[in-house]
């Protein structure tokens, strides 16, 4: 269980947290969600011992974050960047297989680079194995980063942002592949997302977070309704509810005067 | 359990290994020729076979040779030769880190001012008169003082937190031009002869390599590879940028450090003893990259094999162009880098 007691969080006046409190269970997956520069992937880098907090303690299974020993603290950790820009020229291959950084040598033994291999058959992308990461697209670039984070074989799995180049069916690849082996592995998961219907899909737990506070936090179906929207995003959506129970939150098109609808005009186009 | 395509796909990647193996052998016998035609070439040519011959017997294979012959070689030539090929490729991998470092294709030890510091420190002792120590000790001590200073207020700015790539570039850069405007000032003041001395040394020059100064560059080179061979991945994992490479547990800070370390020892050592030699730092790493990537366990040795061939090379060149004159290395290494840089630059802008 990864827990943060008292988390203070500010660049010079500006406050990212404060006094923030939360746990996150193994075995779950955590989404934070909230708006533009809140201090979402400031929150992940002050997980991972990478900012200092102006207070307060992120403690691992009851060991307190100690920053002497950070690449101890590090260890346990796979975290994933907001940033997928890929400007270096290795093979696909190559990018996965630094995931396991401190087992690489001079010599690559053929079970690491099986590992690599298959963390990239998984996902379905084997046959980019060979490719230079420069040609490829930023999605894939997105996909291959995810198969890197995944060889760590972390305890806690913190990905910022992880489908913000994908496709529907990466989408779905990536986030149900997560939420198999979190469940499998026992890792602590946590993830940044934007995308409200698909945090509200795969979060077991969801944390909204605005001004340095958690606003909500709890199960999507529990939290996620009008009024909490509009107090994050000062957007007024509808939220309704499928049939297993799942919100999902759609903003109105807010018209403009003489703007005819795009749906009407096709349909006008059809008929003559 | 492996599948089939996994099993195939780490076949494909045995061959490509093999490949830039491959691709490293092929260096390594063009450096050989190379460096058996430096010796060879000189105001008393020799043969081919005739060095390969003295070479056989330094390395304790019974040959008839020549005793001119040998003397030429061993005492004159091979240390020149060996120097030329130490230089180059100490200048190649300074390059292929600094561009690993600063996460920037144009980066060398030379553009972040190194040189140019190296270079006013031996100016400086010139104009001082060597403090009263002999000039061929004065000098290289010199210029190795002064490059690391400038490397040492790059190594401040390298450890401070949430410093990036592109302030120490700019840091350097200014360094560069600092050093530059005191060497000028240097020149400035100095008599015209002392100002042609001065000028001669920035040319650069392999003639003055002794077997000492040969050994000395050699072993620096020797464990100082031997150290960044050992950061050879985490070298690779800094190229993704450096919060990805914290995330893959890099400590950034210290390898950067370390790292600049290294580049600074090598680069003061050989500039101190054959001055300034430019280009290769920049050419050589990119022409390692395209042949083999950046994966650093190729493209380290990669770096060093290219720029020791270049040198070796420029050095075979600046004997012949005018036979019986020998011109300054770092001319004819600078002259023919730009072309050579210029296809590059083209070259790749068709992809
Ligand atoms: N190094 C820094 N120095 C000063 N301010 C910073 C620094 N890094 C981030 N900030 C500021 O902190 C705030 C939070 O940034 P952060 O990247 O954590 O936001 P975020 O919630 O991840 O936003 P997004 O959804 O756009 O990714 C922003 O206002 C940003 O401008
Ligand atoms: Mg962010």
């Amino acid at each position: 269980m990864l827990e943060v007691r008292d988390l203070s969080l500010a660049f010079d006046d500006l406050l990212l947290a404060d006094r923030l409190c939360f746990q996150l269970e193994a075995g779950k997956t955590h989404v934070i969600i909230g708006p533009n520069g809140t201090g979402k992937s400031s929150l992940l880098k002050a997980l991972f011992g990478d900012l200092r907090p102006q207070s307060g303690e992120v403690l691992f299974d009851g060991e307190c974050l100690d920053y002497r020993h950070v690449a101890q603290w590090r260890q346990r950790f796979s975290y994933m960047p907001q940033d997928i820009r890929l400007d270096i020229g290795l093979t696909v291959l190559e990018v996965v297989l630094l995931g396991r950084l401190g087992a690489l040598s001079l010599k690559l033994k053929d079970p690491l680079i099986e590992a690599a291999l298959e963390a990239l058959e998984q996902i379905g992308l084997l046959h980019l194995a060979y490719r230079d990461v420069r040609t490829l697209s930023g999605g894939q670039c997105q996909m291959i980063l995810f198969a890197q984070a995944l060889m760590r074989s972390p305890r806690v799995l913190m990905l910022d942002e992880p489908v913000s180049a994908l496709d529907l069916h990466f989408q779905q690849v990536l986030l149900d592949h997560l939420d198999q082996q979190t469940h499998r592995q026992h890792w602590v998961s946590v993830m940044i997302l934007h995308d409200l219907n698909l945090a509200a899909q795969y979060a077991d737990n969801l944390l909204v977070l605005k001004g340095g506070r958690l606003i909500a936090e709890g199960a999507p179906a529990a939290i996620l309704n009008p009024e909490l929207v509009r107090e994050v995003y000062g957007v007024s959506a509808e939220v309704a509810y499928d049939q297993q129970g799942i919100p999902f939150v759609r903003t109105p098109r807010r018209g403009r005067s003489g703007h005819v609808a795009p749906a009407v005009q096709a349909r006008s186009v059809l008929t003559g | 359990m492996t599948t089939t395509s996994v099993a195939n796909a780490l076949s494909l990647q045995r061959r490509n290994e093999l490949r830039r193996i491959w691709i490293l052998l092929a260096l390594f016998s063009a450096l050989v020729a190379s460096f058996v035609l430096d010796i060879a070439t000189g105001p008393s040519m020799l043969g081919v076979g005739e060095v390969v011959n003295v070479l056989l017997g330094l390395i304790g294979v019974p040959v008839e040779v020549l005793p001119t012959s040998e003397v030429i070689v061993t005492g004159l030539r091979l240390p020149i030769a060996l120097m030329a090929l130490t230089v180059g490729g100490v200048l190649g991998v300074g390059g292929a880190e600094m561009q690993t470092l600063l996460n920037n294709p144009m980066a060398s030890p030379y553009t972040l001012g190194m040189a140019a510091a190296a270079g006013f420190g031996a100016a400086l002792m010139l104009y001082v008169g060597s403090l009263g120590v002999s000039a061929q000790l004065a000098v290289p001590v010199g210029a190795f003082v002064c490059c690391m200073l400038s490397a040492g207020l790059l190594f401040g700015l390298a450890m401070m937190r949430h410093i990036t790539s592109g302030q120490l570039i700019l840091a350097g850069i200014a360094l560069l031009f600092l050093f530059q405007s005191l060497l000028s000032l240097v020149q400035f003041v100095s008599s015209p002869e002392l100002s042609q001395q001065i000028l001669f040394w920035l040319f650069g020059s392999l003639t003055n390599a002794t077997w000492m100064n040969v050994g000395i560059t050699a072993s620096v080179t020797l464990v100082c590879m031997t150290l960044l061979m050992r950061d050879a991945w985490k070298l690779t994992a800094l190229r993704l940028g450096e919060a990805r490479a914290k995330s893959l547990g890099v400590n950034v800070v210290r390898l950067r450090l370390k790292t600049l370390v290294i580049v600074a020892l090598m680069t003061a050592t050989v500039t101190s003893f054959v001055g300034i030699i430019g280009f290769i730092g920049i050419v050589a790493p990119n022409i390692a990259r395209m042949l083999v990537g950046e994966d650093q366990r190729y493209f380290l040795p990669l770096s060093f094999l290219v720029g020791a061939f270049l040198l070796s090379s420029a050095s075979v060149l600046s004997k012949t162009i005018v036979p019986g004159a020998l011109f300054p290395i770092g001319i004819v290494t600078a002259i023919i880098g730009v072309p050579f840089f210029f296809w590059m630059i083209i070259a790749k802008r068709s992809h």
